[in-house]
């Protein structure tokens, strides 16, 4: 390739990367899923317990995953994800709700309404519920609230000979084991509907109408790790990382730079890449970037370099024997492959095991990891070279490679 | 002169002497594990204005949180309790909030103890798990005792790191795992470009005692190792400084192994692999 032609598509290759940088940056950077420690959330780990002797089964937890999904859909609780871990365990994640610990307790709960008489035995229970509504108590208002409930065909009969057995005395309405009120029965109630009264605020009552519609969880949960950042935290942090990143960045481009000369440029430029790749790559695959993952992008930086580093140190050396600058390049090139390929591979063993032991932010960290090791091997191997090829037809000028 | 290899014995006490104060601490005093490890909450507000630590101290005491750990970091304070609810969270905030102007909720974590054991568990298996796989791949490229010497350099590396986090009692918690297994892949990572150029002056066969190839492949790859970790110096460097405190002791543990990782690629690594293979 001669001169002009060189200089044609080197500067095309930077024009690209700019308009890249300036027209991709944004919407790459917008459409990145920010990880709760960045953008402030709630993290809860739940147990599944046994209740009253019925064991955790795989299926008992699908079940319960699918309630608590009915929940959230219900509630309109935003951006909540939901999913199993391991045999008995749910993790609930909600980002950014004014109060997601509230949300996080009143979707917990097992919901299992019954009906107890004087002697605490159980004459009716939620199960046989087929809806479940809010309603405003009395004709004023009050400003209080209830919930009007409806039983199937089983729970219609068992609910009236219920009432009838137990005329002039009270019942208690239980939910998860609590007493909510204890209206006394002043007459059989036949057509299987109901009232639940307590005082309730219209939040309340809406709250619990949902937790009897969806039905009771087949297990109980209860809470064995939880994590909340405020959002003034995530913000900070998100801020304060992208600092240290652009500055750990200028630091890397100036001594490669100094220290390479026209290679530095070259390491300077593939560098860029790498950032648009890695942030390109994160945001197609959907991943979530998390505070670990920035610090592992950023180290990415560090590492990509190496790649750089091996090859540059190995062309002085062949240009140091005397070989021609194209010569050099390719000579470099091939013994730095292996070289390059064996200590990458190490890091991607690293960072699978990251990946398969770690959860949350670590599995962030490991992503951001392996994404940045191939795209760092693959720029450095093709578009490095490429462009060192390119830069040779410029000049021959060996003081330009720190001869 | 070979300087690497005629001084190893030197470098050999050397790194001893290093981590042996890191060891004996580990077996005295051990590592300060935090919540993630052995289960409590944490919480982290931000207070503005000048509340000092034994204001919040008294605060809590009140609150009957005497045994309440209280740490700050400029305007942060950090509470370490035993298990809280979110009921108990609750409380502590607003206790807060009437006792001090500007309070601001910056995060709350819980971690219940079983968790903590199985994190526990965990890091030993990946660690393990990293090294077995580290060893088993430099068996396959290279052979066994570039394998033992590099799997040696590690553990230097990861007895370092342990032993000043024990030695300043600073807290080990989740994101400490990950940073130790990122020493230990940047760790043989190091060591493999210095074992790649052994193994590439070894097949020239040039008329050359062992001494003075390893000597001069360590040279060869010096400009790089130096480099390399300069520039990951660079880039941790500034997240230590402008990247908060959340990342702080992630970003140390890292700082510390990497450049454990450099020296020990030039100083344990290839002198071991030279001891173990012989003179000839």
């Amino acid at each position: 390739m001669n001169k002009n032609s060189s200089i044609f598509f080197t500067s095309l290759v930077v024009l690209v990367m700019a308009a890249l940088l300036f027209f991709a940056g944004k919407p790459i950077i917008n459409s990145m899923n920010l990880g709760l420690d960045l953008r402030g959330g709630l993290r809860v780990v739940l147990q599944a317990q046994e209740k009253s002797g019925k064991e955790v089964t795989k299926d008992t937890l699908q079940k319960a995953v699918g309630i608590l999904r009915d929940r959230v859909d219900k509630l309109g609780v935003k951006e909540t994800a939901l999913y199993q871990q391991g045999t008995d365990r749910v993790v609930v994640e909600i980002a950014g709700t004014s109060d997601p610990e509230a949300a996080v307790d009143m979707l917990k709960n097992t919901a299992e309404l019954e009906f107890w008489d004087e002697q605490g035995k159980v004459l009716v229970t939620g199960k046989h519920l087929t809806d479940a509504k809010a309603q405003s108590a009395g004709s004023q208002s009050t400003g209080e609230f209830n919930v009007a409930i409806s039983f199937d065909k089983v729970g219609t009969k068992q609910f009236a000979d219920a009432t009838t057995a137990n005329l002039g005395k009270p019942i208690a309405i239980v939910l998860d084991g609590k007493a909510i009120s204890a209206p006394t029965v002043k007459s059989a109630i036949t057509d299987g509907n109901a009232v639940i009264e307590g005082s309730f605020t219209a939040k309340e009552a809406e709250e619990l109408a949902v937790l009897l519609r969806s039905g009771a969880l087949p297990v109980s949960l209860k809470v064995i790790e939880k994590r909340s950042i405020g959002p003034t935290l995530g913000a900070d942090s998100l801020q304060k990382s992208i600092n240290a990143g652009i500055v750990g960045l200028i630091a890397i481009l100036v001594f490669m730079l100094g220290y390479y000369r026209l290679p530095g440029l070259v390491a300077d430029i593939s560098l860029v890449l790498y950032g648009i790749v890695v942030l390109g790559v994160m945001a197609l695959l959907h991943s979530v970037l998390t505070l670990p993952g920035i610090a592992g992008f950023v180290l990415g930086i560090g590492m990509a370099v190496d790649a750089n580093v091996i090859i540059y140190e190995r062309l002085k050396e062949e240009l140091r024997l005397g070989k021609t600058l194209v010569a050099a390049i390719e000579s470099g090139y091939n013994r730095a492959f292996w070289t390059i390929f064996d200590s990458n591979i190490t890091t991607l063993i690293t960072a699978a095991v990251l990946y398969f032991l770690g959860t949350g932010p670590i599995r962030g960290f490991a992503v951001t990891l392996t994404i940045g090791i191939i795209a760092s091997m693959a720029i450095a191997l093709y578009f490095t070279k490429w462009m060192l090829v390119m830069f040779s037809n410029f000049t021959k000028n060996q003081k330009l490679y720190g001869i | 002169m070979h300087f690497f290899i005629e001084k190893r014995k030197i470098f050999y006490i050397l790194s001893i002497l290093i981590i042996l104060p890191g060891l004996v601490s580990l077996c005295t005093k051990g590592l300060n594990t935090g919540i993630d490890f052995k289960g409590g909450s944490i919480i982290q507000v931000k207070i503005a204005g000048n509340a000092s630590l034994a204001d919040v101290r008294s605060s809590l005491k009140e609150m009957k949180l005497e045994k309440a750990e209280v740490t700050r970091s400029g305007d942060e304070f950090f509470i370490r309790t035993n298990e809280l609810n979110q009921q108990q969270t609750q409380e502590v905030m607003n206790d807060l909030k009437t006792k001090f102007k500007n309070v601001e909720f910056r995060s709350a974590d819980t971690v219940g103890a079983t968790i903590g054991k199985e994190l526990t568990q965990k890091a030993f298996l990946a660690v393990f798990i990293a090294a077995l796989a580290m060893l088993l791949y430099i068996t396959f490229r290279f052979e066994w005792k570039f394998g033992v010497a590099a799997v040696a350099a590690e553990l230097h590396d990861i007895l370092l790191v342990l032993g000043i986090f024990s030695m300043f009692q600073w807290e080990v918690n989740s994101p400490f795992i990950a940073a130790m297994l990122t020493i230990v892949g940047y760790s043989i990572n190091d060591t493999i470009v210095v074992f790649d150029r052994i193994r590439e002056n070894l097949k020239m066969k040039r008329k050359e005692d062992h001494a003075s190839l390893v000597n001069r492949s360590i040279m060869q790859s010096l400009n790089r190792s130096i480099n390399t970790v300069l520039t990951c110096v660079f880039a941790l460097v500034a997240l230590l400084i402008f990247g908060g405190v959340s990342l702080k002791y992630f970003v140390v543990t890292m700082l510390i192994g990497f450049v454990a990782g450099c020296y020990s690629s030039i100083f344990v690594a290839s002198p071991l692999w030279y001891d173990l293979h012989g003179k000839e």
